[in-house]
């Protein structure tokens, strides 16, 4: 082992191998997903992601959300999260061939958003919770994101993007919390996030177990 | 240059160089002189910038810890929202501090190794400039908003460009040197470092590429972002602090490593095993199974490099394990190599898929990852800090009083956030495991377990300032010039005092 070129051939072949399995392969096998097309209604699966969701996935990446919250859903055999009703099925990879990023996640500090527009389609809701966590979820140790929100003095009619914001946070007489253009993203981003609602060909729906 | 010596024998071998019946020359003593004299500048500027970078990721971190406890803990302005903090504190402390100690300490073993002074110099100065500016870009761009969200990765790309700009620099140099060593036998040490110099600009340009510059669909991404992020830690991390380990250990002992063989076979199944590791991150993710069953067969093969270098260590340092009570590098170091194994063994069986299942999403991840990148690879670099510094400043450390409370408070605080992480996971991922329990509840059983690792945080963060100060005073040559090294205790063995410590 005095010899740096069979050294270096070395480090080269054991590392080419690794490389070849866990980065070529996958990207041959996984990589070049086409969505499933409806042959009547031209409809596809899945569905692209509007703009506004688009620029709302940015901004999910931006505050960091993948650090308490998962995007992906485990088997029956695998864990409890169909059990927990956070999808009708595994998820696969097509269901995020519409992703810039992947958001797949590594920690379940707060749930799996997997389905989240499915669970709390209301944008209201999303509001409410970024604005202030442990109004809607007791106990919650999310942070709250009042940074995107701008607290306005009301002059004449209330703006119609207002929300009504639950005590004990709610503004005071004669002021109103709107929602900044990157919460309003973020949040059509979250109720665009339906990822095993529908079948697919590679998966179709699993029955959760009770 | 050279200098006419009484007995003049043929360049004496590494080996030869750590028999303790060794006598050295005075020619000896003249290169060492002149290598060290070469590499005081960058190597000290590496170690200093890594301190600072220390210092900041420790803040971060207690900043990040406390809002998991109090949520409208600065939670106001958007650049200190808990989602930028926690990747901020991760960049600044794994590539801030881990990977550029591990530079200024594998430069500087690589040039004793290696037996010749420093060519291009020059090369390191522009690297150390490059590489803490692409830092500095870095972790600002992540607190501004422009972080990626993608694990290990999360430097925007404006960052990482320089980031690789740096690295790459300081690489090439890694390779000069080699090449251009005193004929002789090579030390395991150099294959570590070669290799981690070889493999980490390879990792981190084709993970950059593939999800960023020029992006593959998203399930792609999973796997490229796992086989990188494990590969940071086991090609380039873990190399580097063994390493170290392989050359601290029978240095300040005085005698070889027990089995040549044994590091021969530890070196290469690291090297082929733990490259293939990384989606056991992965485990019941939306990836073809054959992809995460090869990693965590790979996981469970990782034994064999672990064990072998645990033996290996452990016979090297059999009948001399009275030295950590003198020794402030021994201490260290053999603390970190003891937690090496045991985070290695406990990787191992958080690969095997029913015990995944459980800890997969939940803090007894984050425990692991701070045993292997703290207990194992901190601890050794602060051992490694102990032994160079004092050979390129010409000065001991001014107290041992402050290296006996930074090991205290670093060693303690690291095994306190181990165990009530772990221990927090392990209710964590049992309740989410079971339908029945709500999912409030999961989070509510880690709550006690947050504060106690804030508080071993606390432990940890007073350590690194001890360590910063100590750092500091030696640099300014602070209290009076000690005749030897600086020891925790007076030896009782003789022979220790003649002995390099």
């Amino acid at each position: 082992m005095n010899r740096m070129p069979l050294l270096m051939t070395g480090f080269f072949l054991t590392f080419l191998t690794a490389w070849l399995g866990l980065v070529a392969v996958p990207y041959f096998q996984i990589g070049r997903y086409q969505p499933e097309v409806d042959e009547i209604t031209k409809d596809q699966t899945p569905p692209p992601f509007s703009g506004q969701a688009d620029q709302g996935s940015a901004i999910y990446a931006a505050s960091g959300c993948i650090y308490c919250h998962s995007q992906q859903v485990r088997p029956t055999e695998a864990g409890a999260d169909l059990a927990r009703g956070w999808g009708a099925r595994r998820t696969v990879a097509r269901d995020y061939m519409r992703d810039r990023v992947a958001f797949f996640g590594t920690s379940r500090t707060g749930p799996d958003l997997s389905n989240i527009g499915a669970r709390q389609p209301s944008v209201e809701w999303h509001y409410q919770h970024l604005y202030q966590p442990q109004v809607v979820a007791p106990g919650s140790i999310m942070p709250p994101y009042r940074f995107l929100f701008e607290k306005r003095k009301i002059s004449g009619a209330p703006s119609s993007d207002a929300f009504k914001v639950l005590p004990p946070d709610a503004p005071e007489e004669g002021y109103e919390i709107v929602p900044s253009n990157e919460a309003k993203a973020l949040v059509q981003y979250l109720i665009a996030l339906k990822r095993s609602t529908y079948p697919l060909p590679e998966s179709p729906d699993e029955p959760a177990t009770p | 240059m050279s200098v006419a010596t009484v007995e003049s024998p043929a360049k004496p071998t590494l080996v030869d160089s750590l028999l303790p019946q060794h006598r050295e020359t005075i020619e000896d003593k003249v290169d060492r002189a002149e290598i060290d004299q070469t590499l005081r500048g960058p190597v000290l500027l590496y170690i200093g910038f890594a301190i600072f970078w220390l210092l900041l990721g420790s803040l971060l971190a207690l900043i990040a810890s406390v809002k998991l406890n109090v949520p409208g803990f600065l939670a106001d302005w958007s650049w200190l929202t808990f989602g930028r903090v926690r990747p901020a504190h991760l960049n600044a402390v794994a590539y801030g501090w881990g990977a550029q100690v591990g530079v200024g300490v594998a430069l500087w073993l690589m040039a004793r190794l290696c037996r010749v002074p420093v060519r291009h110099g020059g090369l390191l100065y522009a690297s150390a400039g490059i590489y803490n500016f692409g830092i500095l870009l870095g972790i600002v761009g992540i607190l501004a908003g422009h972080g990626t969200s993608v694990e290990w990765l999360e430097f925007p790309r404006y960052a990482a460009i320089v980031v690789f700009a740096g690295f790459a620099l300081v690489s090439i140099w890694m390779v000069i040197m080699f090449r251009f060593r005193k004929p002789g036998h090579v030390y395991v040490s150099q294959w570590y470092i070669l290799a981690a110099f070889f493999w980490f600009p390879w990792l981190y340009a084709t993970a950059n590429i593939v999800i960023f510059y020029l992006p593959v669909q998203a399930a792609v991404q999973g796997p490229v972002n796992w086989w990188y992020g494990h590969n940071a830690l086991g090609l380039f991390f873990t190399p580097i602090g063994i390493a170290s380990t392989y050359y601290l250990i029978p240095k300040v002992i005085g005698r070889p490593v027990y089995s040549y063989q044994l590091s021969i076979i530890g070196f290469w199944s690291l090297a082929f095993f733990y490259s293939w590791n990384g989606m056991h991150h992965l485990i019941g993710g939306p990836f073809p199974a054959w992809l995460i069953s090869a990693s965590v067969v790979a996981s469970f093969m990782m034994v064999i490099p672990v064990v072998t270098t645990a033996i290996n260590h452990h016979f090297t340092m059999v009948g001399h394990f009275g030295a950590l009570r003198w020794s402030p590098t021994l201490r260290f170091v053999v603390f970190g190599a003891v937690c090496y194994t045991i985070s290695s063994i406990q990787g191992t069986s958080m690969a095997i898929r029913w015990v995944n299942q459980v800890t997969h999403f939940t803090h007894y991840t984050i425990g692991h990852a701070h045993l292997g990148l703290y207990g194992f690879y901190t601890m050794v670099m602060f051992g490694a800090v102990y032994y160079i510094v004092p050979r390129l400043v010409d000065w001991e450390w001014p107290s041992a009083n402050l290296i006996r409370w930074h090991f205290w408070l670093s060693g303690i605080g690291v095994l306190f956030m181990f165990v009530s992480l772990s221990v927090a996971g392990l209710f964590q991922g049992l309740a989410l495991e079971d339908p029945k329990i709500s999912f409030i509840t999961s989070v509510n059983y880690t709550k006690a377990f947050l504060w106690m690792r804030s508080l071993s945080g606390i432990m940890m963060t007073a350590g690194h300032i001890i360590f910063a100060t100590s750092f500091a005073l030696i640099l300014r040559h602070a209290g009076a010039r000690r005749a030897r090294p600086t020891l925790l205790t007076q030896p009782d063995e003789p022979a220790v005092l003649a002995a390099a410590v």
